[in-house]
């Protein structure tokens, strides 16, 4: 089973620190708004591998890690 | 993708308010550290922080334990106060650097001669984030705040001031160290020193303090990425990390 990241889009400020934190350039800011008025990140999972650095960095508990089931 | 099970989320010392803090704020990552130490260490029933006053006055909203606030630079002697009342509680004073250094030296100084049994964790940012960016006595050289607007000139402003190394020569601190958030290597860290701060507390080995570099994108002027260069480049350079103290206070 492997491990992926998952963003609450509601609590994501935009800030970043997660992008600069991930060894694999799996993260980026979607286009879409959340209600704050801040573009929430999107994560790849194709690329991620579960390392949990973006959680590391996170400073709004935005992301989570999640055993999933293989597609 | 489906998922199947949870393995790392919010510390279940830490309630979902999402914070008031600014994007990429220190405070969120430091809150969120102290919380995942808590919950590791089984202590969120026994566990009191203190809110100082600052940019985490409202700390208190965020955490799922006791919390108090105290006014301006007083947190650690509330602190002692309900250490000394309550000595099963674990206790965490946690103050701005404008709180601890400016109004509060006095508390502070003397809460660590005392060897009070409690943990500071002191959040370095060098400015006063609260009241829109003022110098703080951690300012550091050069750097531009609304009172330093050309840059702080240690001729008229003073020097920054080194706080852990300053406690540290005090016989009564058990342990100092100086951390930083500005990766996850540091995260972790920090993490380390804050869990060893508060076993060393429920060891009743006496006063242990973690002080974070820690970034304040808003004041400064600068994104959030830049932010953590700032630290990584300036802040570092004067305020050196590692362990200034460790040693126990009381040999008998
Ligand atoms: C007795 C008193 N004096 C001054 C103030 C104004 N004041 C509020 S927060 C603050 C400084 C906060 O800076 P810091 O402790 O560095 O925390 P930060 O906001 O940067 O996290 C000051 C001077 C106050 N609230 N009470
Ligand atoms: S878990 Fe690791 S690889 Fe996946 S998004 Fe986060 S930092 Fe990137
Ligand atoms: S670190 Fe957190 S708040 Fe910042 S961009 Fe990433 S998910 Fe959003
Ligand atoms: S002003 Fe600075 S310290 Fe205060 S919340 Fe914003 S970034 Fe954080």
């Amino acid at each position: 089973m492997a491990r992926k990241a998952f963003v609450d889009e509601e609590r994501c400020k935009e800030c970043g620190l997660c992008i600069t934190a991930c060894p694999k350039s799996c993260i980026s800011f979607s286009s879409k708004l959340n209600s704050k008025g801040f573009h929430p990140i999107e994560i790849d999972h194709e690329k991620c591998i579960g390392c949990g650095f973006c959680i590391d960095m996170c400073p709004d508990t935005a992301i989570e890690l999640w055993e999933v089931a293989e597609a | 993708m489906e998922k199947k099970k949870l393995i790392r989320g919010r510390p279940d010392a830490l309630n979902d308010k999402i914070m008031h803090y600014c994007p990429g704020c220190g405070h969120g990552i430091v809150h969120r550290i102290v919380a995942e130490v808590v919950d590791e260490l089984g202590i969120k029933d026994r566990f009191v922080g203190i809110a100082p006053v600052g940019c985490s006055v409202f700390a208190y909203w965020y955490f799922n334990t006791d919390f108090h606030q105290a006014a301006h630079g007083r947190a650690p002697a509330v602190a002692s106060g309900i250490k000394r009342a309550r000595p099963e509680l674990i206790v965490m004073s946690y103050q701005g650097d404008g709180d601890l250094a400016a109004i509060g030296t006095a508390e502070i100084v003397h809460a660590a001669n005392r060897g009070e049994n409690i943990t500071v964790i002191f959040i370095n940012n060098a400015i006063y984030g609260m009241t829109g960016g003022q110098m703080a006595p951690t300012t550091l050289i050069g750097q531009k705040s609304t009172t330093t607007p050309l840059g702080r000139d240690p001729r008229k402003a003073g020097f920054p001031i080194k706080i852990s190394e300053m406690l540290a020569v005090l016989p009564g601190s058990r342990y100092i160290e100086r951390t930083t958030v500005t990766s996850p290597k540091e995260v972790n860290k920090t993490k380390k020193a804050i869990k060893k701060a508060f076993e060393l507390q429920m060891k009743g080995e006496g006063f242990t303090m973690v002080e974070v570099l820690s970034p304040c994108p808003t004041n400064w002027r600068l994104t959030p990425k830049d932010a953590l260069k700032f630290v990584e480049e300036k802040m570092v350079e004067y305020y050196p990390l590692g362990v200034f103290k460790d040693e126990p206070v009381f040999n008998d």
